[in-house]
């Protein structure tokens, strides 16, 4: 602190600490000061604006107004954020330009939409957003789960419920539950383990062909009756969400991550005795018909749609 | 001793007592008002007080500071209306003590993840949040489904937040009342006599842990989870409604 400023001797505050430790009174800098009276004349022109004054029960709504649509008509109110939120939605240059698009993909049937590059692209572009935040969380990022066993891989070309846009579009809307009951107190160990042997044949060629040969009775016969949902194929059914266990393709067991034929035997028999069930949630109640749209056509282009 | 400047200045004790008062004076202005302005709170049906295990659930997020990383309050922007759905309403949280809004966001807004995903995978991701979400940075919380869940006391945090204004009842009176404004299934779920046996059966009237045969404090945080946002039916209303409350 300068004693002297525009050569005029400064001022002290006037008190004394220890009997002669003092502090200097310099004026405030104009800058500083001249941004202070600016900021009060702003704060008062946005208090005559804006909703900001408590009073009591109420408080003070402010002069400046918006606009929005609502029913065809035009509604006037005090301006607020909620407000300016619907007018966003309906006018603002982003929600134009997106609801143009999504005007067209609404009204576009699924061949027309693959058939255009420009709807295409911003299909992918937009459900990528949803695809994030609503499906990522179980079906991984890019349709890929974290870990086989939880829930299904969409990048791959094999489908539980179908994979033509219809089915797609249906498990969106309404969701799934995969059932498979337990068959741990039904079938006895050995059963069990011949009919993991039986599975296991179409994708290993190590496994005990005399054990997978009383499997295969096994899956086909009324006792366990794994070819009601499975198909005397082991092709599964769409129908009943039921796995195709003839493709190298797993989507329960985790027989990709077990080392060793051993595990790999262990994984298909834990499904065996477990069951298994596996929920995916509706989505009508949440997403518009135009996302769910959307959706379909991405998972659809993801992994091999039908 | 004459009140003067110095008298502050020398005694530190009073000038932090009056820096405080001079500090939360903005706060409470900012914030207090809005407790007792009703017309703030939009008048909307089904928002109801949680019931005895959503209320547990309630606890234990509170007690593993859930709310450290996870806002429970979706802004009426439009990225956020368009990520996390529609934006919160001062009516969902006015049964919330404390409640749980905030700015800060580590993790996604948990304003609206009711009914978003399976029972199945809260219990697999609150277990370990990588196994399905591999890029998350969310700790593990393995214990919530070994812990029995302690419920006690549902009956003491009950009355305590009824203190507070939340309409749990303890007399055939205010039982009658929450009759009247939720309908008797929610009442019946509100009566503080019969908070255990409420927690119990709700508990056993939907698998959330995976497990029925056992309570753990799985169930609870799940059932709380699943309920969070999903009170308001918003086709109910037009949007332009709920910008009159501003």
């Amino acid at each position: 602190m300068a004693e002297q400023q525009h050569g005029k001797a400064v001022q002290t505050t006037g008190h004394a600490w220890d009997g002669d430790l003092q502090e200097y009174n310099n004026p405030l800098p104009t800058w500083w000061l001249w941004t202070f009276y600016a900021s009060c004349v702003f704060a008062i022109v946005y208090w005559v604006l804006y909703p900001t004054w408590p009073l009591g029960k109420g408080y003070t709504t402010g002069i400046k107004t918006i606009t929005f649509e609502e029913n065809g008509k035009e509604v006037t109110t005090n301006w607020n954020t909620r407000a300016r939120l619907i007018k966003e939605m309906q006018t603002g240059e982003e929600s134009l330009k997106q609801k143009a698009y999504l005007d067209k993909v609404s009204q576009a049937s699924y061949q027309e939409i693959v058939n255009d590059p420009d709807m295409t692209a911003f299909v992918n572009s937009m459900a990528k957003g949803l695809f994030g935040d609503n499906c990522a969380a179980c079906h991984g990022v890019g349709g890929t789960p974290a870990m086989i066993g939880q829930y299904p891989n969409l990048g791959d070309d094999a489908w539980l419920w179908g994979g033509k846009v219809e089915n797609i579009e249906q498990t969106i809307r309404h969701g799934r539950l995969g059932y498979m009951p337990a068959f741990g107190t039904v079938l006895d160990d050995a059963q069990i383990d011949a009919l993991a042997n039986y599975v296991l044949s179409f994708s290993e060629d190590t496994v005990d062909s005399n054990k997978a040969a009383a499997g295969e009775k096994i899956f086909k016969s009324e006792a366990a009756g794994c070819y009601y949902c499975h198909t005397t194929g082991a092709t599964g059914l769409y129908s009943q969400g039921s796995a195709n266990l003839t493709d190298a393709v797993w989507t329960v067991a985790d027989v990709p991550g077990a080392d060793g034929l051993d595990a790999k035997l262990e994984a298909v028999k834990g499904v065996i005795r477990n069951g298994v069930k596996r929920e995916m949630p509706s989505w009508s109640g949440r997403l518009s018909d135009t996302e769910i749209k959307l959706l379909t056509v991405y998972v659809h282009g993801l992994g091999g749609g039908q | 001793m004459k009140f003067s400047h110095e008298s502050i200045e020398i005694n530190a004790g009073l000038m932090i007592v009056l820096t405080m008062i001079a500090i939360s004076i903005g706060g409470l202005v900012e914030i207090v008002p809005l407790f007792y302005i009703d017309e703030t709170i939009e008048k909307v049906e089904g928002v109801r007080p949680y019931t005895p295990l959503e209320q547990k659930g309630r606890d234990i997020y509170t007690r593993e500071g859930c709310y450290l990383c996870h806002s429970q309050m979706i802004r009426p922007f439009r990225d956020e209306d368009m990520r996390y759905g529609h934006y919160s309403l001062a009516a969902e949280s006015q049964y919330d003590h404390p409640f749980q809004w905030g700015s800060k966001r580590t993790g996604p807004d948990l304003a609206r993840v009711g009914e978003k995903y399976s029972n199945q995978w809260h219990v697999q991701h609150l277990k370990a949040p990588r196994s399905v979400v591999p890029e998350s940075i969310m700790p593990n919380y393995p214990w919530l489904l070994e812990n029995d869940l302690d419920y006690s006391d549902i009956a003491d945090r009950m009355r305590a937040l009824k203190v507070t204004g939340v309409p749990y009842s303890l007399t055939t009176a205010e039982y009658q009342a929450n009759v009247e404004k939720f309908g008797k299934e929610t009442a019946d779920q509100l009566n503080i006599l019969e908070a255990e046996e409420n927690l119990l059966a709700q508990a056993q009237s939907e698998d959330f842990d995976g497990d029925r045969a056992r309570l753990t404090e799985m169930d609870a945080l799940v059932a709380y989870l699943q309920v969070l946002g999903t009170m308001v039916d918003f086709s109910k209303y037009d949007e332009g409604y709920f910008a009159e409350f501003r």
